[in-house]
């Protein structure tokens, strides 16, 4: 039998017209549309693409919920065994669409999903851990290489093989991780890599380090006297027992504390929750990771104006950069509403 | 302020001061409380100056 595959794509690729028609709303066609026809050649005898369901960009951008429903009610009649998306290149709306498509389809029909993006396309970290996107050109150019990468890795979810890794595959990293085994231990291995890299020839990293952006320093503090100044920190100090439970490693939360009756912190009403170093030293001086006790001394004497009265707290250890990313913008959004000067981040 | 350098430049912090240790970035439990207080102190007077500081890059402050 021939597995059944619905196609979503957008109104340019549907041939319905370019940003003038972006409004168009949700529509199925039976059979292939556009791309479409290459992806059916790539698919073969095995799969078949029985609908393609369109949406102009816009719409999908202005009404996700709305579009995502009216989507899902348009491809679950067909019971497809597969769904594919775009690919959608470096077009970021469309990458937004197919993605947010294939997590929604994915899930509400429990069904395999692959899209394509550049791996600059927005919609890449938004959706790289529900779905399967395979790398593509940043144009539509690369739609003769990406579709047959596309319907290969499709055959085979569809099938139930083995995917391998995202290399050999050919899609983006999903965040997955699978123990495999090998015959020749960790050591080896590192030492042969560290040969490699000392004799300046390629080498393969087993463990890829997270990318992490860069922001351009802040400007000086220009008048500390009236200042207010507010402690953040990554050593886990919270209030005594940890109210919140924030996670001993991995956190997926931080926390907001009151400062404002305290001269000094003191091991009656803090401690750590951090579980990635020996608490005994902070559990017993909370001062030695967020300095309270300094800080409001120097606020007496004039050093500067004002002490925030809430510090932020959270666990720096395994913790995701998306977690601590977002825990940043949160708390940074915080403190500028409320006028805050400048901030000092202590970690362990 | 924190303890491992390299971290912070990797996560890419601008204005970086070095600390004590892991487990006490900003005290010293083998010192006296007194002893304990000055170094941190005077950590947290080197992260104004830091702030008070223009820089165009990552920026470590020694002392």
């Amino acid at each position: 039998m021939s597995f059944r595959v619905v196609h979503y794509i957008n109104q340019f690729f549907a041939g319905i017209g370019g940003e003038e028609k972006a409004d168009h709303k949700p529509e199925i066609r039976e059979g292939v549309v556009g791309p479409g026809q290459a992806l059916q050649a790539s698919l073969g005898d095995d799969a078949t693409v029985v609908a393609t369901v369109i949406c102009g960009d816009g719409y999908f951008a202005e009404n996700i919920d709305k579009a995502l429903e009216e989507i899902l009610a348009l491809v679950a009649p067909y019971k497809p065994d597969l769904l594919v998306a775009g690919p959608a290149f470096n077009a970021g709306r469309y990458g937004t669409a197919s993605g947010g498509v294939c997590a929604m389809v994915g899930e509400k029909l429990g069904i395999p999903t692959v899209t394509g993006m550049h791996p600059e396309n927005p919609g890449v970290d938004m959706y790289r851990k529900n779905t399967y996107i395979v790398e593509t050109a940043d144009s539509a150019r690369g739609l003769r290489k990406a579709v047959p990468v596309m319907a290969g890795l499709g055959l085979k979810l569809l099938k139930g093989e083995p995917i391998s890794s995202p290399a050999e595959e050919g899609y983006l990293e999903k965040g997955v991780r699978h123990n495999v085994f090998l015959s020749r231990v960790g050591a080896e291995r590192a030492a042969e890599m560290l040969a490699k890299k000392l004799r300046g020839e390629e080498f393969v990293t087993e463990y890829p380090m997270p990318s992490f952006d860069r922001v351009a320093p802040a400007a000086p503090l220009k008048d500390l006297k009236n200042a207010t100044i507010a402690l953040v920190t990554s050593g886990g100090i919270c209030p005594k027992n940890n109210p919140d439970h924030i996670e001993a490693s991995s956190a997926s939360k931080y926390g907001a504390y009151s400062i404002e009756n305290f001269d000094k912190l003191s091991c009656e009403d803090s401690e750590t929750a951090h579980g990635g170093y020996d608490p005994t030293y902070a559990n017993d001086d909370p001062n030695r990771v967020l300095p309270v006790d300094v800080l409001r001394d120097m606020e007496k004497q004039g050093v500067f104006k004002k002490l925030y009265g809430t510090y932020f707290t959270t666990v720096g250890n395994g913790t995701p950069v998306a977690n601590a990313k977002r825990f940043g913008a949160e708390i940074a959004k915080k403190l500028k509403a409320d006028g805050v000067d400048a901030v000092i981040l202590t970690s362990t | 302020m924190c303890t491992i350098v390299p971290i912070s430049l990797t996560v890419g912090a601008n204005r970086i001061i070095p600390a004590v240790a892991i487990p006490y970035p900003l005290g010293d439990p083998a010192k006296t409380p007194e002893e304990e207080y000055e170094i941190r102190k005077h950590l947290v007077e080197k992260s104004f100056k830091a702030l008070q500081t223009e820089v165009s890059e990552q920026t470590v402050f020694n002392d």
